[in-house]
C-alpha cells in the first residue's frame, strides 16, 4: 500500500538526514519505526505526509508511493485528502477550538454532514470518555485526552493508513497502554493500515506487526515484531534487558562491553 | 458642564462607532487566517467604494443602486483574490515584516490606482438613507426639568445596524460553516491545518475576498455620510487602534473595541467642557477626536497587552 524505496531528505540544500530509507505497509498492517532521538524517525514521517516542504527539506532521490501514486511530489493537504491522515509528533491540537471542533476539522476533506456525524459516533464509541469533553475548549485537555483527540482527528477523515509520531509521548504508563489498546482495535476494526513511530519500544513491538530500526538517517535493521523483540542487539539497547530477561544495572552498560552487531 | 447634551454626542458617537468597527473586523479577520496586519484595508475600502460610485453615478455605468451595490461587491471580492494570489502567495515563507511592509507599499500602490483611474476629484455619493428627516428619540428622563432628546440623522442609525448586521452574519459563518471551521482551525496553526487536509491557500483566498467585502461596505456606509474623496481611507486611522484595543485576533474585540472608539471620539466632542478646563484647554480637546483613540489605546495597552480580548496563549507544562 505505501511503499518508500529508497529515499534521502536534504535540509536547507545541505544537511543530509535520511540516506536511503526504504519501507513498506501493507493493507491493515501495523509498522512500528524504531530509533532513538535524532534518527530520523519524523523526518521519514514529514516527508511521508509532504509536511517536509514547509520545513525547507526535500526528498532529492527516490520516490514515495500510496497505492500506485507519488506522493513526493504533493502538497500535504493532498496527501491527506487521498486518504492518508496524521497525528502529528507533539499532539498539535487547534487549542482553541472546542474537542468537537477539532474533531470536524479532521473530516473537512470530505464536508458531508451524515458521514461527519457517524464518523463523530465512530470516534466516541473509540474514546468514549472524549463525548463528555466535547464542548471543552481542548488547549486545556489533559495530555491523554488530547492525544486521543489527535488520533481521533485523524479518524475523522476516513483515512486508509495513519501516520503517527510518538503517540506515547510524555503520556504515564497507563495511558500509554490504554492508547495503544484502542490503536490496536482501531486497526482490527476498520482496517487501517498505521505506520507507527515510537521511542517506547517495548509497547511499540508489542503492537506491530512488522518493524524497522533506524539510526542516523538509515535503516539498520528490519524483521517482523516478534523477532525483533527477540533480538539480542534490540533486547539490549532499546529494551534494556539482558538475556535472561532482567534489569541491567548502569555499572555494567557503562562499559560497553557488547557492541551492536550492525553498521550504523 | 451642560450635561443635556451628553446622550446626544454619546449616542452619535457610538453609532459611528458601528462602521470603524466593521472596518477593523476586516483587519482582525486577515490577522487571524495569516497573521498578515493589512495597512492596504484603507485603500480596498477606497477602491471598493470608488467602484460603487462608478456603477451607480449616470458619469459611470448609471445602475441602479442595489444593482451597483452588488458589481461593486464583485469587485472588491476580485482585489482581495488578487492581493492574495498575486502578491502574497510569492511572499509565503518569507519573514512577517517584509510581508506586513508590502502591504504597506499594496496601500500605496492602490491609492495611485484609484487616481490613475477615477482621478482626484470629490464625488457626489448617491443618496442611500433619507437626510431630511432624522430621528427624533425622547429618553425617559429628564434634566433641570426639560426633557432629553436626542435627535439622529437616518444614516447614522441605519450604517451602525447594516454594520452589526454584517458583523453577526460573519460570526454566524465562522461558527456554524464548514468553511468557517477551515478558517479558525487555519488561523490557529498552519502546518496542522494543511496536515489534517485543509487547502490552506484557499482559505487566505477566501479571507481576502471577504476582507474585500467588508470594506466595500464600510466605505459605503462611511461615504453616505461623509461624501466619497481621496482621503476616505483616513477612517482606517479610527480602525487600527479599535482592532489593537479589542485584541488582533478577537472578533467581539474589533466590534468592542470600534464602538470604545466611536464612543470617545464623540464625546470629546462635547462642547461644554469650559467650566473645569478652561476655554482654550476645551477648544483643545474638542480638536483632538484624532487622536483620542490612541490615548485610549496606550491606555488599555499599559493595563493588557494582549488588548481587552486578545487570545490568552493556552500553554500547558
Amino acid at each position: 500500500m505505501l511503499k518508500v524505496n529508497n529515499i534521502e531528505v536534504v535540509y536547507s540544500d545541505v544537511i543530509l538526514v535520511l540516506r536511503g530509507i526504504s519501507l513498506e505497509v501493507g493493507d491493515g498492517q501495523i509498522v512500528a519505526l524504531l530509533g532513538a532521538n535524532g534518527a530520523g524517525k519524523t523526518t521519514t514521517l514529514k516527508a511521508i505526509s509532504g509536511l517536509l516542504k514547509r520545513e525547507d527539506g526535500a526528498i532529492t532521490r527516490g520516490s514515495i508511493e500510496f497505492d500506485g501514486v507519488r506522493l513526493d511530489k504533493l502538497p500535504p493537504e493532498e496527501i491527506t485528502r487521498l486518504g492518508v491522515s496524521q497525528v502529528l509528533e507533539g499532539r498539535r491540537l487547534f487549542q482553541h477550538l472546542t474537542t468537537e471542533e477539532n474533531l470536524r476539522t479532521g473530516a473537512l476533506v470530505n464536508g458531508n454532514r451524515a458521514e461527519t456525524r457517524r464518523l463523530l459516533e465512530q470516534v466516541y464509541h473509540y474514546f468514549p470518555a472524549l463525548k463528555n469533553l466535547r464542548h471543552r475548549t481542548a488547549g486545556y485537555l489533559s495530555g491523554g485526552e488530547q492525544q486521543m483527540v489527535a488520533i481521533g482527528r485523524a479518524l475523522m477523515a476516513n483515512p486508509r493508513l495513519i501516520l503517527m509520531d510518538e503517540p506515547s509521548l510524555g503520556l504515564a504508563p497507563l495511558l500509554v497502554q490504554n492508547i495503544f489498546d484502542i490503536i490496536r482495535r482501531i486497526n482490527q476494526e476498520s482496517g487501517v493500515s498505521i505506520l507507527l513511530v515510537e521511542q517506547n519500544a517495548n509497547v511499540a513491538l508489542k503492537t506491530a506487526e512488522y518493524a524497522y530500526v533506524m539510526e542516523t538517517g538509515r535503516i539498520v535493521l528490519d524483521g517482523p515484531a516478534t523477532e525483533l523483540a527477540q533480538n539480542a542487539d534490540i533486547k539490549e539497547f532499546y529494551l534494556g534487558l539482558t538475556q535472561l530477561g532482567e534489569r541491567k544495572s548502569y555499572r555494567d552498560v557503562k562499559h560497553y562491553k557488547r557492541r551492536k552487531r550492525w553498521l550504523g | 458642564m451642560n450635561w443635556q447634551l451628553l446622550p446626544q454626542f454619546a449616542i452619535t458617537g457610538l453609532l459611528n462607532g458601528g462602521p470603524i468597527a466593521l472596518i477593523a473586523l476586516g483587519i482582525v479577520l486577515i490577522f487571524k487566517s495569516s497573521e498578515i496586519f493589512n495597512f492596504a484595508q484603507g485603500q480596498m475600502l477606497l477602491i471598493g467604494t470608488m467602484a460603487t460610485w462608478w456603477f451607480a453615478s449616470p458619469e459611470g455605468m448609471g445602475l441602479p443602486l442595489p444593482l451597483a451595490i452588488l458589481a461593486a461587491l464583485g469587485v472588491s471580492i476580485l482585489l482581495g483574490l488578487a492581493i492574495e494570489r498575486f502578491t502574497l502567495r510569492p511572499m509565503t515563507g518569507q519573514p512577517l515584516l517584509s510581508i506586513i511592509l508590502m502591504t504597506l507599499a499594496l496601500s500605496q500602490f492602490l491609492q495611485g490606482l484609484t487616481i490613475l483611474i477615477f482621478g482626484t476629484v470629490q464625488r457626489n455619493f448617491p443618496v442611500i438613507f433619507e437626510v431630511t428627516n432624522p430621528y427624533k428619540i425622547t429618553l425617559p428622563f429628564q434634566y433641570n426639568g426639560n426633557p432629553i432628546i436626542v435627535i439622529l440623522k437616518q444614516n447614522l442609525v441605519w450604517s451602525f445596524i447594516i454594520a452589526m448586521v454584517c458583523v453577526l452574519v460573519l460570526w454566524v459563518f465562522f461558527q456554524y460553516t464548514n468553511t468557517g471551521l477551515a478558517m479558525r482551525a487555519t488561523a490557529e496553526d498552519h502546518e496542522t491545518a494543511q496536515s489534517v487536509g485543509i487547502r490552506i491557500n484557499r482559505v487566505f483566498g477566501i479571507s481576502w475576498a471577504i476582507a474585500g467585502i467588508i470594506a466595500n461596505i464600510g466605505g459605503i456606509l462611511i461615504a453616505t455620510a461623509s461624501g466619497l474623496d481621496l482621503s476616505l481611507p483616513v477612517v482606517v486611522l479610527a480602525a487600527f487602534p479599535a482592532v489593537l484595543l479589542g485584541g488582533l485576533e478577537s472578533i467581539p474585540g474589533a466590534v468592542v473595541g470600534g464602538l470604545v472608539i466611536g464612543l470617545a471620539q464623540g464625546l470629546v466632542g462635547l462642547p461644554n467642557n469650559d467650566f473645569f478646563l478652561g476655554p482654550e484647554m476645551a477648544q483643545a480637546v474638542r480638536n483632538s477626536a484624532e487622536i483620542v483613540p490612541y490615548i485610549i489605546l496606550l491606555v488599555v495597552l499599559l493595563f493588557r497587552p494582549d488588548g481587552l480580548f486578545g487570545q490568552k496563549r493556552i500553554e500547558r507544562i
